[in-house]
């Protein structure tokens, strides 16, 4: 009766309640009461409140920013790292171990060097703005230029997610097909992409997430100007500036949100690879 | 390494696709990772070494070097140190609640920098909850240094316990449990059997956990009160010679960084091929 209402597996080995207890207080000391914190401040706020602050024209505006840009970024992202990790999976080519290396450049290089080099890259005096500059394109600046800067730091998250999917692929079906005359795209298609869905789609999943929040990279090369390239990051900054602690609580709680539901359609989405990969 | 060879020499997509799509991968790389590498060291050196070197003496360049050194000297240390005590009772044992608090240590891997600083602002800043309490004290965490640690190890809190979690969890007890059997006290078997099995995981979360720790930009300068000299990192500095039109100055503090990204690349790299079946574990664990 009592093994039954144990909350933890019997065990033999020393040591569980010290490193518990050291876990629980290093975690409720630097993750759970800050979070409690907000949770407080939001509550302070009130429902109606709550709300008032959020659907300001401002902070509608710059959501859209955000999210279109993430978006936009992350599919750029999946479409691109999905040939990157097919390449890196698949082929052996000289400098493949260097680039595979360089792949995770966006997650060692710190975010505001990411920013300056590439506002310096597309800055209409830049050697990429400055050719592109002809054509009538602005890259820096404007969205696109946020769009650039979320497509460099989200880019690894696909990759990454990717890579080790594709190893792990059967080839024997992809051999049937091609023996059977299927086309490379027909083969691509029905053959490869469908087992690589949850994978591209956890991968951008995470790019998305990551794209959201992102702020050291993007502010350098955005125009940050109010409703038109301002990220909501960036606004929840100018609140604290301005000492609108309000504003920017209601902001940050609604990215909370968002970056919840996407933690769990993430793990969702991993849960689904392991059934379909046997574990 | 002979399903891999098998892989590669059963590949689809190997006619006219395979050098379109080689070409393709290596042409995105190369526009947006190499590209941007390589204008950070042409800019910081385009006024010749003596600007750089002179930019790179500057005072506040320096003091924001030492700042970003303590900073990640306390904070990775610590962070490891909670980690390796979360992974023995998260990996090692299982028990109600084991779930959600991986997922509580993986959390801020989801916030964004910026709320991440707005959080510490809420809990310790001056109309924050503990606010009132810690001006009585004199203690002054927000816009100075001691917030700017805790932003840091908040950012990092999960990348060595992430690491050793699934590490611990592929590799399993039995070792451990017939050490335990025959006698080992705890100390003795987390020393001489479960360590040396996980070093390399340790290692590899250690150096992504410094990589991070040394480049957090966003919620350190949420809490930081920008002062040149006292309260800037280096990644902050950077913003600050940027945003003051002292560009060269800018990128010349900026190959600090990126020569610190560099080496952790390189490390990470010779980690991945040295130690690859003892990190495989880890990887196979996250993704499936």
């Amino acid at each position: 009766m009592s093994r039954r209402l144990a909350w933890r597996e019997p065990s033999t080995l020393p040591g569980f309640a010290p490193s518990l207890s050291l876990t629980l207080l290093w975690l409720g000391a630097l993750v759970i009461a800050p979070l409690a914190a907000m949770v407080a401040s939001a509550a302070g706020l009130g429902w109606s409140g709550f709300w008032a602050l959020v659907l300001r024209p401002r902070v509608l505006a710059d959501l859209s920013v955000s999210v279109s840009s993430a978006l936009a970024a992350s599919a750029i992202d999946a479409c691109f790292g999905l040939i990157i990790a097919w390449v890196l999976a698949r082929y052996r080519f000289p400098g493949r171990r260097l680039v595979d290396a360089l792949i995770d450049l966006p997650f060692a290089l710190p975010t505001a060097v990411a920013g300056i080099a590439l506002a310096a890259l597309y800055a209409p005096q830049g050697p990429i703005g400055a050719a592109l500059a002809p054509f009538g394109v602005a890259i820096a600046y404007t969205r696109a230029g946020i769009v650039v800067a979320l497509m460099f730091v989200g880019l690894p998250f696909v990759v990454r997610t990717l890579e080790p999917v594709i190893e792990e692929l059967e080839v024997e079906q992809e051999e049937a097909a091609s023996m059977l005359g299927a086309s490379d795209a027909a083969t691509f298609l029905k053959v490869i992409l469908p087992p690589l869905l949850p994978a591209l789609l956890a991968g951008f999943a995470l790019a998305l997430a990551r794209g959201l929040g992102e702020y050291g990279s993007v502010i350098f090369i955005a125009g940050n100007k109010p409703m038109v390239s301002e990220i909501l990051p960036l606004l929840i900054v100018t609140e604290l500036e301005q000492f609108n602690l309000a504003g920017a609580t209601a902001i940050a709680v609604l990215m909370l949100a968002a970056s919840f539901l996407l933690l769990i359609a993430v793990n969702l989405l991993q849960a689904w690879i392991r059934r379909r990969h046997g574990g | 390494m002979a399903a891999e060879s098998s892989a590669a020499a059963f590949a689809s997509l190997r006619g006219p696709a395979r050098p379109l799509l080689i070409g393709t991968a290596l042409g995105f790389v190369a526009l947006f990772l190499v590209l941007p590498l390589g204008v950070i060291f042409a800019e910081a050196f385009s006024l010749g070494l003596r600007a750089y070197a002179a930019a790179l003496a500057d005072p506040d360049v320096r003091a924001a070097l030492l700042l970003t050194i303590f900073i990640a000297l306390v904070a990775v240390p610590l962070n490891t140190f909670f980690g390796v005590a979360a992974s023995w009772c998260l990996a090692r044992f299982r028990f109600r609640g084991g779930a959600l608090i991986v997922t509580l240590i993986e959390l801020p891997f989801s916030v964004s920098p910026v709320v991440a600083g707005l959080l510490l602002v809420l809990l310790f800043g001056r109309f924050g909850l503990l606010g009132a309490f810690l001006e009585a004290h004199g203690v002054r965490v927000i816009f100075a240094v001691p917030g700017m640690v805790l932003a840091t190890i908040f950012v990092t809190f999960p990348f060595v316990a992430r690491e050793l979690i699934s590490l611990a969890q592929a590799q399993g007890n039995e070792e451990e449990e017939a050490a335990v059997t025959l006698g080992a006290s705890f100390l003795q078997t987390f020393l001489q059997v479960s360590l040396p099995k996980l070093r390399w995981g340790l290692l590899y979360g250690v150096l992504l956990c410094n990589a991070r720790a040394i480049g957090e930009f966003g919620a350190v300068s949420v809490v930081s009160g920008e002062v040149p000299g006292q309260t800037n990192t280096l990644p902050l500095e950077v913003h600050a010679l940027y945003s003051g039109y002292e560009m060269q100055a800018a990128f010349a503090a900026a190959t600090l960084l990126a020569g610190i990204a560099i080496v952790t690349l390189v490390l990470k790299a010779a980690l991945e091929s040295r130690h690859r079946d003892e990190l495989r574990a880890t990887r196979r664990a996250r993704t499936g």
